[in-house]
């Protein structure tokens, strides 16, 4: 099972491993990424917007779709959203196996998904009073699809 | 009836975030000027959608930019 979670206030990374463990002591592994907001020359803030009706379900979507890829993978993903400051945390992902090797490939397919197929969008603030709406990437496109390439080849 | 909702730049550019509309009989799939996948991206009734998406039935159409997240 991997849960996922959608809030604007922020999370504790070593806190969610840990509820993750539990009691259980057939675990060898865990893996956790955290996103930062890195302050590029200038940024005051990102702000995150997303689809109230959607977002949340997509997410579990993409840990379902993990949690079927790699069977004795248990996880965490949390996405923040609205106005961020540089060194904030954005996104959580926390994933346990028995062996190393399925814990650091769900967390990666997980964060490859989630930032090219979950809705959300990143306004960025300038120092100069200025704001954009950040492009996507083909670079986390190719990393997606990766994946997509592994799931036709049978994993 | 079928609601519109619009998110990021697409919200921005149009001044609202959704509108209610009766779609006009002609209009069956998302279909090409929304096919410009680099730009544009669709979601009908909160499933991403491709150009060939039939609209029968659909609640919900949300129109937005692609997504950057993460």
């Amino acid at each position: 099972m991997i849960r996922a979670a959608l809030q604007t206030g922020p999370f504790d990374a070593a806190a969610e491993a840990a509820a993750l463990i539990g009691s259980r002591t057939d675990l060898g592994a865990t893996v956790s990424f955290t996103g930062l907001v890195r302050a590029d020359e200038g940024l005051v803030a990102l702000t995150l917007e997303h689809y109230p009706a959607m977002t949340l379900a997509q997410m579990q979507a993409i840990a379902d779709e993990a949690a079927a890829r790699w069977p004795g993978v248990v996880g965490r993903i949390i996405h923040r959203h609205g106005r961020l400051c540089p060194g904030e945390a954005i996104v959580l992902v926390t994933t346990a196996s028995p062996h190393r090797a399925d814990a650091f490939a769900a967390a990666q397919f997980l964060m490859d998904w989630l930032k090219t197929k979950a809705p959300f969008w990143k306004r960025e603030e300038w120092a100069d009073g200025t704001s954009r709406w950040v492009d996507a990437k083909a670079s986390d496109d190719a990393a997606a699809d990766r994946w997509q390439e592994r799931l036709q080849k049978g994993r | 009836m079928v609601e519109l909702l619009y998110f990021a730049w697409v919200r921005e550019m149009i001044g609202t975030d959704g509108e209610t509309i009766d779609l006009p009989a002609e209009v069956e799939t998302v279909a090409a000027p929304l096919a410009d996948r680099s730009r544009i991206r669709v979601a009908v009734d909160q499933i991403f959608a491709g150009p060939d998406t039939a609209l029968a039935g659909a609640r919900e159409i949300a129109i937005f930019p692609p997504v950057t997240g993460g």
